[in-house]
C-alpha cells in the first residue's frame, strides 16, 4: 500500500468527430468535439480502462489539477489516483465531458455550423443513451474495445447502467452510486421548477442569450439553490446551519439572516458564474427522459435482461433525491436476471452529496471492489 | 477464512449449479466454499458494513438488507436453497424469517446452537448462563436474542406447517444420532413446504 496521492497536473484533451451522431430524439449532431482527461496508463492488452461518467454539474475533469490553476481540483479526486480506491497504478481512467456540456465539449454555447452562431436553444436534445453512444465512439478512438468498468454517481450512474444495456459486450463491471433506473415524479417535479426558473428569467431570451451578451443568472441561481436543498438531508442541513442567525437575532429584512440563506445564495451565485443555463436545461431533461424500462412495459427486469456485466450498486441512507429504494429496484431486477450484483446502503447523513465524500466504509467498499476486477 | 463443520452438511444438501441465498452470510466463506465445490450462483445477505466489505473482498455477491424486515423484493421460489447458518438465534422475527425463507426458496437450510445441550443444562444447574464453543458469548454481550432447543424448534416447525425433511445434530463435530436434544450442541435442518 502507498499513501493515496493525487494524479498531479493534468491536461484535457480534445477529440473531434466529423461523422454525424444520430440522436435518440431523431435529430442528429452533424459534428462535435469531446473534451476528456485520462489518468494512468492503458496497458498493452487495453483491458484496464475505466470510464467515469459525470453527473449534472461535473465534467471531464475528474482528478488532479491544472498546472496553471492548481486550485481547480477534479470533482472525484478523492476516488481516483495512485493508492486511491480507483487506483491509477492499475487502471487507465477516463473522464469525458458529455455532449451539451459547458466545459469545452460541443454544447449550446458552441457554434452551430448551419447558422454560424451559437446553438443556444437550438442545440438538439441529448439523452443518456446519446452520451453513452458518444463515449463509445471516444473509446473506439482510444482503441478501447471493452471497459474493465464504467463508474458513475447519480446521473453518472444512469450512464453506467445504460452502458450495460447499449454495449453489454463492451463493459465488464458497472458501478452505480446513488443512482436510479428512472426518476420519480417528485424528482422530475424538482427539475421542472429548476427549468422554469431559467426559462422565465428575462435574460434567457428563448435560449439565445449569448447573442444578447447576458446570461440568465437569476434563473440558474434559483435552479441551483433548489437543487442544493434536495442534495442535502434535513439532518445535514440542521447540523450544518440549524437556525443560526447572522446577526444573532431577527432584524426583519430580506437580506441574509439565517445562515442557510447565505449558503444557498453563495452556492447559487457561484454556480451561475460558471455554468451554462442551456446545459442545465438539457441535462435535467436527459435525467427526466432516462427510463430503460419504458420500452419494456415499465418492467425494469425485462430491460436489464440485456446486461451481462457484474454490478456494484451503492446508495446512501439519507439520500432522498436518489433514495436507497431506487437502487434496490436495480438490484432486484439484476438479481432476477441472475447477474452478479452486490449492494451496499451506506450510513451517511450527507444526503445525495454523500457520493462525492470519502466516507471510510464507502470508499473501502469501492476499493475492495475495484481491487478484485481482473485486468 | 472461517470454515465450520456445519458447512460439510450444508454442502451435501446443495446440488451443483444451484441458486443459493445465504442469510447472515458473514464474510461470505460458506458461499465461497459452495461456489468452489458446487459452482452455485450464490448471493449473501448482510446488514453489517464490515462483513459486507469482507464479502466484496472475498468476491461474493452480497446484498445489504435488514432481514428483520423480511425479504421483500426477492421473488417467490427464486432460490433452490436459502441458508441461515447459526444466525436464527440472533433474529427477533423468527417465524417471519422462516416463512420468508420458504417463500423465496424451494428449501431452507437452518443451523442453530442447541440450548438444550447437556453442558448448557449443567451450566444452568450450576447457576450460570452457558458459554461454550457453540455459544461463545457472555450473557451481557451475546448477539443472540432467542434461546431455544432442538425440541422447541421441532415444535415451532410443526406449529407453522414447516416440513422437516432432514435433521442432523452434532456435538462439536461428532454426529449425534440418539438424544440429540440432550447430546448435541448444534443442529442443522433441511426444511420445506408441505407438498
Amino acid at each position: 500500500m502507498i499513501q493515496p496521492q493525487s494524479v498531479g497536473a493534468v491536461v484535457p484533451q480534445r477529440a473531434h468527430f466529423a461523422e454525424p451522431l444520430p440522436l435518440r430524439s431523431g435529430d442528429a449532431l452533424p459534428e462535435y468535439e469531446l473534451l476528456y482527461e485520462t489518468y494512468g496508463e492503458l496497458n498493452a492488452a487495453r483491458s484496464n480502462a475505466v470510464l467515469v461518467c459525470h453527473a449534472l454539474s461535473g465534467s471531464h475533469h475528474v482528478a488532479g489539477h491544472y498546472a496553471d490553476d492548481p486550485g481547480n481540483i477534479g470533482w472525484w479526486d478523492n476516488l481516483v489516483g495512485p493508492g486511491k480506491p480507483l487506483d491509477t497504478r492499475k487502471f487507465f481512467v477516463i473522464g469525458v465531458n458529455n455532449l451539451g456540456g459547458c466545459h469545452g465539449t460541443t454544447g449550446p454555447a458552441s457554434i452551430n455550423p448551419a447558422s454560424g452562431k451559437p446553438w443556444g436553444a437550438d442545440f438538439p436534445f441529448v439523452t443518456v443513451e446519446d452520451w453513452v453512444g458518444a463515449q463509445a465512439r471516444l473509446a473506439d478512438r482510444l482503441g478501447i474495445e471493452r471497459f474493465a468498468a464504467v463508474v458513475g454517481g447519480s446521473l453518472g450512474g444512469m450512464q453506467a447502467l445504460s452502458w450495460t444495456l447499449q454495449y453489454p459486450e463492451r463493459i465488464g463491471h458497472a458501478v452505480l452510486v446513488a443512482s436510479a433506473p428512472r426518476l420519480t415524479a417528485q424528482n422530475i417535479a424538482f427539475n421542472e421548477v429548476a427549468r422554469q426558473a431559467i426559462l422565465t428569467d428575462p435574460d434567457f431570451h428563448g435560449g439565445h442569450y449569448y447573442e444578447h451578451g447576458v446570461v440568465p443568472a437569476r434563473g440558474l441561481k434559483l435552479a441551483r439553490m433548489l437543487g442544493h436543498i434536495t442534495y442535502l438531508s434535513d439532518d445535514a442541513m440542521a447540523d450544518k446551519f440549524g437556525r443560526t442567525l447572522r446577526h444573532g437575532k431577527a432584524v426583519y429584512s430580506y437580506d441574509v439572516e439565517f445562515e442557510i440563506e447565505s449558503y444557498l445564495r453563495y452556492q447559487g451565485d457561484k454556480f451561475a458564474g460558471f455554468f451554462d443555463a442551456n446545459t442545465y436545461l438539457l441535462t435535467t431533461k436527459a435525467l427526466d427522459y432516462f427510463d430503460p424500462a419504458f420500452e419494456h412495459g415499465g418492467l425494469l427486469r425485462a430491460a436489464l435482461a440485456r446486461a451481462s456485466a457484474d454490478f456494484l450498486v451503492v446508495s446512501f441512507s439519507t439520500d432522498w433525491r436518489f433514495s436507497p429504494a431506487r437502487s434496490r429496484e436495480i438490484v432486484y431486477s439484476l438479481l432476477h436476471n441472475r447477474r452478479n450484483v452486490s449492494y451496499a446502503e451506506i450510513e451517511s447523513d450527507a444526503g445525495h452529496d454523500s457520493f462525492l465524500l470519502d466516507d471510510a466504509h464507502y470508499h473501502g467498499l469501492l476499493a475492495a471492489y475495484f481491487d478484485r476486477i481482473k485486468v | 477464512m472461517a470454515y465450520r463443520y456445519d458447512y460439510e452438511v450444508i454442502t451435501k444438501w446443495i446440488s451443483p449449479g444451484e441458486r443459493v441465498l445465504d442469510l447472515g452470510c458473514g464474510d461470505g466463506s460458506l458461499l465461497r466454499h459452495l461456489a468452489e465445490v458446487r459452482q452455485v450462483q450464490g448471493y449473501g445477505v448482510e446488514n453489517d458494513a464490515d462483513k459486507l466489505l469482507a464479502c466484496v473482498r472475498n468476491g461474493i455477491n452480497v446484498i445489504q438488507m435488514d432481514m428483520e424486515k423480511g425479504l421483500a423484493g426477492l421473488e417467490d421460489g427464486f432460490f433452490d436453497h436459502v441458508i441461515m447458518s447459526l444466525s436464527l438465534q440472533a433474529m427477533h422475527n423468527t417465524q417471519g424469517i422462516l416463512a420468508e425463507m420458504l417463500r423465496v426458496g424451494r428449501e431452507a437450510v437452518v443451523s442453530f446452537p442447541n440450548f438444550g445441550y447437556w453442558r448448557h443444562r449443567q451450566s444452568i444447574l450450576n447457576g450460570h448462563m452457558p458459554v461454550s464453543e457453540s455459544l461463545p458469548h457472555q450473557w451481557f454481550n451475546t448477539p443472540n436474542v432467542r434461546f431455544f432447543t432442538i425440541a422447541d424448534f421441532d415444535a415451532l416447525c410443526a406449529m407453522n406447517g414447516i416440513v422437516v425433511r432432514e435433521r442432523l445434530a452434532f456435538d462439536e463435530s461428532t454426529l449425534i444420532e440418539e438424544e440429540p436434544n440432550f447430546l448435541a450442541s448444534v443442529a442443522v435442518y433441511r426444511l420445506g413446504r408441505p407438498d
